[in-house]
């Protein structure tokens, strides 16, 4: 396919997304400075030296930015691939046996959806220990809820037509009807789902570290990073809004590659019209 | 008639209409596709003229101009259309509302799909009158009774008070008409008003359509594939292909001295010639005593039904919707395990439930369905579906599998260059072969045919079949062929069992259901299958022995 024709939108969401990404993996060689050097004064202006200025311990504020971005989405992608995997699958699953299991499973996802994912995530990571796995598994599994249902309804629709019953008179086993016959035609609304599940990953995260109770410092992900220089809002210092609005950022353009992705997928032409 | 003529007799005169539509292919340039192409017609106060044509014709699109309306970003860019004297493309959007349900009324294919399910009918078939201001609510809901009872819908008075899913979709058709004729308006778009109805409904409906255009002397645009159906009500037929004129003549001329090859054509459609074949000694797939329910028993939907299919020979299953004809088909294949009864297959009896029948039983059995297009996986490509039984029944892999591939697409006469479409990107004739050619590629021994033919153009229905009964000759594989067309049957049927509300009522060889005397249901649906004949609807009207299912 020619470069040419990605749309404009896609082309900044590919840019934004990809500059996050390499910040992300090669963090350790493009930061200025270590995640906890303590390198000048408290919450010192932008400058040269500087350029994001430093935050609530004198570190370097755009090597902590970059260190974030790591953390954060290092979490945010596991959990967020963990929750389509076992929501897809079990949701599919659920749709195409149906019976008991449908309903059991079902209700048990029902049974989790009715307590708010917050207060979920709380009452659990306080009584576990808070390190990267247990992070990862917490978020994702809350997450992969959301995701069962809709594979779920989108795999039950889907599993009424024509050709999934074809395959079945055919003789096709369950693993062939999931994977070759429903997974395909419920990739679009499945990747539309992705760029929001990442995104929400990416906020709820940040929603428990600012509560203190996401990643521990010294490392800090960018929800942290808030809650570290929220003080500083008083006094005129904008170095919580820096990473707030990296958090901004992230979200939208994620979403514009998503979409683009979308509209790839939906064709059902094989892209060539 | 006088009266009109005095009234400058053209009603609607429409001029070197040109209809252009603009397509956004992905990977290329937006590009602007003719949909029409400078179609002239006119139409006279109180007359009828009936629009035929094959999907793609523009049938649909020239009838929606005379309400200056296009359809889905469709632009009307040049001629003129001229209604009651005054060019209603230059209009503007005020002038358009003011002629919308007031001057041209509009009814459509699917009256199940048109109405509005939250509203009460009666609501939905006096708005236009009062939205127009021409009548109080009383005098249009009078009005409407009227209409109900000279379309001779049951309970007239209180019908209105129903709502959409409370009436049948004969009945549902003619309220539309209903609405369409409420606003007394000068047109009536009729599109496609009966091609969704049961051949015992749709004479009924027809019917009812002819009686309220006669005495409303409203005139109409009647659009139609079936010429049969169009030469009941119309005084003029106008054959259109490609968006172009073919042929535009009387009703006697078109139907009876076609001009154009295409006409010619369309007129002798349904004419194959098919010898009879005797059934053998041992049928090898016997029905008997079949009784199977839905719903955990509570709706029976077949009562004790024997069947018998011989080798490479065809049993046609006939009756309305609802007859339990599909119901049929999916309790030989297993879908719907009957509750009593048993199916033989080649001497040894059949397992009840798909799931415990062996590979090879589902081998012998295919089904092709009516909907090709969502009978194949829209995101695998041809080579993929007609490949796949090829792999999972004969192991088949690599080159062996791919020449067997093309092999199929040869007996289905298609070519080579289609193996790596998707189905999105055949025509609906093309993938109803591709269907044809998966449960071929099976070896099967018999292929159960749901209604294959109904959702196609007539001719390409035509070309379908001949298809079939030349693969029944090489391939010697046996057809269970489902359908309420009874041109079909007759025209590919060995054996013919007649359905009615879940039972057998007629069954035999194709000479023995088909000669005289019929029990009362089987006359009523042979009486019902349009004829290309002027005046014979009313004929078979008069001629009837019992009520559609549909009243």
């Amino acid at each position: 396919m020619a470069l040419r024709q990605i749309p404009v939108t896609a082309w900044i969401g590919l840019i934004l997304t990809g500059a996050f990404a390499f910040c992300a993996i090669f963090a350790p060689w493009v930061a200025p400075h270590g995640n906890g050097e303590i390198v000048g004064d408290v919450w010192e202006p932008m400058s040269a030296v500087h350029w994001l200025g430093t935050d609530n311990l004198g570190r370097d504020l755009i090597s902590r930015m970059i260190y974030g971005a790591r953390i954060t989405m290092e979490i945010a992608v596991a959990a967020t691939a963990l929750s389509f995997s076992l929501g897809s699958i079990l949701g599919f699953t659920a749709a195409v046996f149906g019976g008991w299991f449908d309903t059991l499973l079902s209700r048990f996802v029902d049974l989790l959806m009715s307590i708010p994912t917050l207060i979920f995530g709380l009452v659990v990571l306080s009584v576990l220990p808070t390190n990267t796995l247990t992070l990862i598994l917490v978020m994702g599994i809350l997450d992969s809820t959301r995701v069962y249902r809709l594979s779920r309804a989108v795999a039950v629709d889907i599993n009424v037509m024509d050709f999934v019953e074809a395959a079945k008179l055919r003789g096709e086993g369950k693993g062939w009807i999931i994977f070759r016959e429903i997974l395909p035609n419920a990739l679009s609304p499945l990747v539309a789902e992705l760029g929001v599940r990442f995104i929400f990953a990416v906020l709820f995260l940040s929603a428990l570290s600012f509560l203190g109770l996401g990643v521990q410092p010294p490392d800090s992900d960018w929800g942290g990073m808030v809650k570290e220089n929220k003080d500083g809002i008083v006094f005129g210092i904008p170095a919580a809004l820096i990473p707030a609005a990296a958090i901004a950022v992230l979200a939208i353009s994620v979403n514009l590659v998503a979409d683009w992705v979308l509209n790839r997928t939906t064709s059902l032409k094989g892209g060539r019209g | 008639m006088a009266d009109t003529k005095a009234n400058s007799g053209k009603l609607l005169d429409i001029r070197n209409l040109r209809i252009e539509a603009t397509v956004y292919p992905p990977g290329e340039a937006p590009k602007t596709i003719t949909l029409v192409h400078d179609v002239s017609l006119t139409l006279e106060k109180g007359k009828v003229l009936g629009l035929i044509g094959e999907s793609g014709a523009g049938k649909s699109t020239i009838g929606l101009s005379s309400m200056a309306y296009g359809r889905g970003g469709v632009r009307i860019t040049g001629g003129e259309v001229i209604l009651n004297g005054r060019d209603i493309l230059k209009a503007g959007p005020k002038g358009v509302r003011a002629l919308r349900g007031r001057e041209v009324c509009y009814v459509a294919q699917s009256a199940a799909a048109a109405f509005n399910p939250a509203h009460k009918l009666i609501d939905q078939v006096v708005e236009a009158a009062m939205l127009h201001g021409t009548a109080t609510r009383a005098e249009a809901e009078k009005r409407a009774v009227a209409l109900f009872k000279k379309l001779s819908l049951p309970n007239p008075e209180t019908i209105g008070e129903r709502y959409p899913h409370q009436v049948s979709g004969g009945q549902l058709q003619r309220v539309m008409t209903a609405m369409a004729l409420c606003s007394e308006p000068d047109l009536i778009v009729f599109d496609e008003p009966t091609t969704a109805l049961d051949v015992t409904t749709q004479i009924d409906v027809l019917a009812a359509i002819k009686d309220a255009i006669r005495d409303t002397h409203v005139a109409a645009l009647y659009i139609t594939h079936d010429l049969a159906v169009v030469a009941q009500v119309s005084d003029e037929i106008m054959v259109l292909r490609h968006g172009r004129l073919v042929e535009w003549g009387g009703t006697q001329q078109i139907i009876k001295e076609p001009r154009q090859e295409y006409t010619n054509a369309l007129v002798s459609v349904h004419e194959i010639e098919h010898q009879e074949q005797q059934p053998g000694t041992t049928p090898f797939l016997s029905v008997k005593n079949v009784t199977a329910a839905y719903g955990g028993g509570h709706v029976k939907v077949l009562k004790n039904v024997s069947v018998d299919i011989y080798p490479a020979q065809t049993l046609a299953v006939v009756g309305e919707s609802g007859s339990g004809k599909s119901t049929l088909a999916r309790a030989i294949t297993g879908l719907l395990p009957p509750e009593q009864g048993t199916v033989t297959f080649d001497g040894r009896s059949l397992a009840n439930r798909l799931a415990d029948r062996p590979k090879e039983d589902l081998r012998q059995l295919q089904m092709i369905y009516q909907m090709a297009d969502v009978a194949m996986n829209p995101r695998q490509t041809v080579g993929t579906i007609i490949g796949r039984p090829l792999e999972f029944y004969f192991g088949m892999k690599g080159r062996e599998r791919d020449k067997r591939v093309a092999e199929l697409l040869d007996e289905i006469e298609m070519g080579k260059g289609f193996v790596d479409r998707y189905p999105a990107e055949l025509s609906g004739g093309q993938k109803q072969r591709v269907c044809i050619a998966r449960s071929l590629a099976a070896k099967p021994k018999l292929i159960i045919c749901d209604e294959v033919t109904s959702a196609l153009d007539p001719l390409v229905a035509h070309g379908i079949l001949k298809l079939l009964l030349n693969l029944q000759q090489h391939e010697k594989v046996a057809y269970l062929f489902i359908t309420h067309d009874l041109a079909t049957v007759k025209s590919i049927a060995d054996s013919i069992a007649v359905m009615y509300r879940g039972e057998v009522v007629r069954y035999g060889s194709k000479s023995k259901v088909l000669t005289p005397p019929f029990d009362a249901y089987t006359d009523l649906l042979l009486s019902s299958v349009p004829e290309m004949e002027i005046g014979w609807l009313e004929k078979a009207i008069r001629g009837r022995r019992m009520e559609s299912a549909g009243n």
